[in-house]
């Protein structure tokens, strides 16, 4: 899939291997998953279906018998032996309370570096990276939650880990903070080069993060794929939930300045978007819901839409006895893009696969 | 003034007091570490023993202990057999009946700090690869210090006032079991008024230096977590 992540010749092809069978009372989960050792994947479901679970299983938090947890030659448990926690090459950052309160945020740094191959310079730059030091005399319970998990983040980045794992680190902080953090996670865990799981029910985080998608249904094993594969599987159920989406990998190449307008590139493709300045280069994403392209016969010159691509039908789902979803491939480029229509407006185009048209999208969002 | 034996009897009784204190500490840590954090069904049982020093009559409890121990007990003969010196009218029995009568107000402080700090940060330190030992010294013991305070000083002053337990098990030898509250209660026996108020006296203002100490102490600590 595409991915702007610099792979490491080291962990190249490198997979973590997870088969968990996890049961608590009347919960029980069987999984069984292949991914990437690399880039960022994220677990994504509803609340109760096991992202908790198994990725405490991954750690080694909980132990489940007959697990299995390998990560490339590293083997964490299989059928014969089950390695602790503390002797797991491994980060972990929890929803919240990660900041040992007997210790300032000085103190709490300190306990990573005590334990990891850290240096002192790496210590300061994570610092001066994510802007910690005004905090560091402070005392955990005087930090906003975004303040203490960006702490967080580098007491774990400390620890050289092999694997780092979130789990929902972003639930109770509020949007400002978000859209300030993530870009930021992308890049430090690109640069450590350190392969991240991450549990998420928000859409948006999921979409602006992940590499590969995980996805967990009640009662059923996870998925995996890449994430865009994923969101636009009409056979799956995130591209019928109400705001479906679509996300493209493109590069800023030009800012026209006098309308505000970046110029992007997504194969041959050119999409103009409203938005801040990035500079010509700059590796985005570009996340399009599902409700905000529509579809058109014809190449419509007099509209207020932007950006207008053609477009060939692959498939239709039916999401109600009014809506569908129509799964579109992108100018001949493999890129796939969701629209939704209602049923009327399909009968009236007489919309079915290998139909050639123009999707209009309205709006597009530009995620660093 | 204070007459040799007050002095014997006072330093007697802080001796016993701090002997008393620093084996709860160690026999009550685990017991509380592992009471609270357990989840065994049968735990509560476990609770009501560890609690039932509280409602006993400390003369009921030096009765049974006078009798286990004593000569023909199964303890005495174990002991005897074993060739150790006699534990009953000796100030290791004092001790022995000392950490029983005082077991719950060490290990229920204990208890609810542990309880209090929860599993997050053990994990927490478990996912910074802190092995068990380290965890016990770099993060439960640090968190517990206020919990350690309490403990210590409840054992420690309610060990002071004890004296049915001592006069079932230890009697009345001075320098040997004769503690503070036996000392007075024999002196207002024998109308030595003036001699129990000076003695009382002195009971009571060690007794508040203690919990004052221990309360600013307390109050200081509070502030750093």
């Amino acid at each position: 899939m595409a991915s702007d992540t610099m792979p490491n010749p080291n962990t190249e092809g490198a997979r973590l291997r997870i088969r968990q069978h996890l049961t608590r009372g009347s919960f029980t989960m069987r999984a069984d998953l292949n991914l990437p050792a690399q880039g960022i994947s994220a677990f994504m479901g509803e609340s109760g279906s096991g992202k908790t679970s198994l990725l405490r299983a991954i750690a080694g938090l909980d132990r489940h018998d007959s697990g299995e947890v390998r990560l490339g030659e590293l083997c964490w448990q299989d059928g014969t032996q089950f390695t602790p926690t503390h002797r797991r090459e491994l980060a972990y950052i929890f929803q919240e309370d990660n900041l040992f309160t007997h210790l300032n945020v000085r103190g709490n740094l300190a306990f990573a570096l005590k334990r990891s191959s850290a240096t002192l310079a790496e210590r300061d730059a994570l610092i001066e990276q994510l802007g910690l030091q005004s905090l560091l005399d402070a005392h955990p319970l005087q930090l906003s939650g975004g303040e203490r998990q960006k702490v967080a983040l580098a007491r774990a980045l400390l620890m050289k880990p092999r694997l780092l794992l979130m789990d929902e680190p972003l639930s109770a902080v509020d949007a400002p903070f978000k859209a300030e953090f993530l870009p930021q996670l992308r890049q430090l865990v690109q640069q450590q080069d350190v392969p991240l799981l991450y549990v998420s029910h928000a859409a948006d985080e999921v979409a602006q993060l992940a590499d590969t998608l995980v996805l967990f249904r009640k009662g059923e094993a996870p998925l995996s794929g890449s994430v865009d594969a994923m969101l636009t599987d009409l056979s799956l159920p995130l591209a019928g939930r109400s705001d479906a989406e679509s996300i493209i990998e493109a590069m800023v190449t030009a800012y026209e300045g006098s309308y505000g307008l970046l110029r992007l590139q997504a194969g041959s493709l050119v999409f103009r978007v409203s938005g801040p300045f990035l500079a010509p280069g700059t590796l985005v994403r570009l996340r399009i819901m599902a409700q905000d392209v529509s579809l058109a016969l014809s190449a419509q010159p007099d509209t207020s839409i932007l950006n207008i691509c053609p477009a060939t039908v692959l498939e239709l789902a039916a999401d109600s006895a009014s809506q569908l979803t129509v799964l579109l491939n992108l100018g001949g480029q493999g890129l796939h893009l969701l629209a939704r229509v209602t049923r009327k407006s399909a009968e009236h185009l007489q919309l079915r696969p290998g139909l050639a048209l123009y999707a209009q999208i309205k709006s597009v969002a530009v995620l660093r | 003034m204070l007459q040799r034996d007050d002095i014997t009897a006072l330093i007697l009784t802080l001796q016993l007091a701090g002997c008393t204190t620093l084996i709860l500490l160690l026999i009550g840590t685990p017991l509380a570490w592992w009471l609270a954090r357990s989840r065994w069904r049968g735990k509560f049982l476990l609770e009501a023993l560890v609690a039932l020093p509280l409602v006993l009559p400390p003369t009921v409890l030096g009765f049974y202990l006078l009798l286990a121990l004593g000569p023909r007990g199964w303890l005495g003969q174990l002991n005897t057999a074993l060739g150790f010196s006699p534990w009953v009218f000796s100030f290791k029995g004092l001790v022995a009946g000392s950490v029983i009568y005082s077991l719950p107000f060490v290990v229920q402080p204990l208890q609810d700090t542990f309880q209090s700090i929860g599993r997050r940060p053990l994990e927490v330190a478990a996912t910074l690869r802190a092995g068990p030992w380290d965890r016990l010294v770099h993060v439960i013991l640090p968190m517990s210090r206020s919990g350690f305070v309490t403990a210590s000083m409840l054992g420690f002053a309610h060990t002071m006032g004890e004296f049915g337990v001592v006069l079932m098990i230890g009697g009345n030898i001075p320098g040997l079991t004769q503690v503070l509250s036996i000392r007075i209660y024999g002196q207002v026996e024998t109308l030595q008024y003036a001699q129990a108020h000076l003695l009382s006296g002195a009971l009571l203002l060690v007794s508040l230096t203690i919990l004052i100490s221990v309360y600013a102490l307390r109050g200081r600590l509070r502030l750093v977590r």
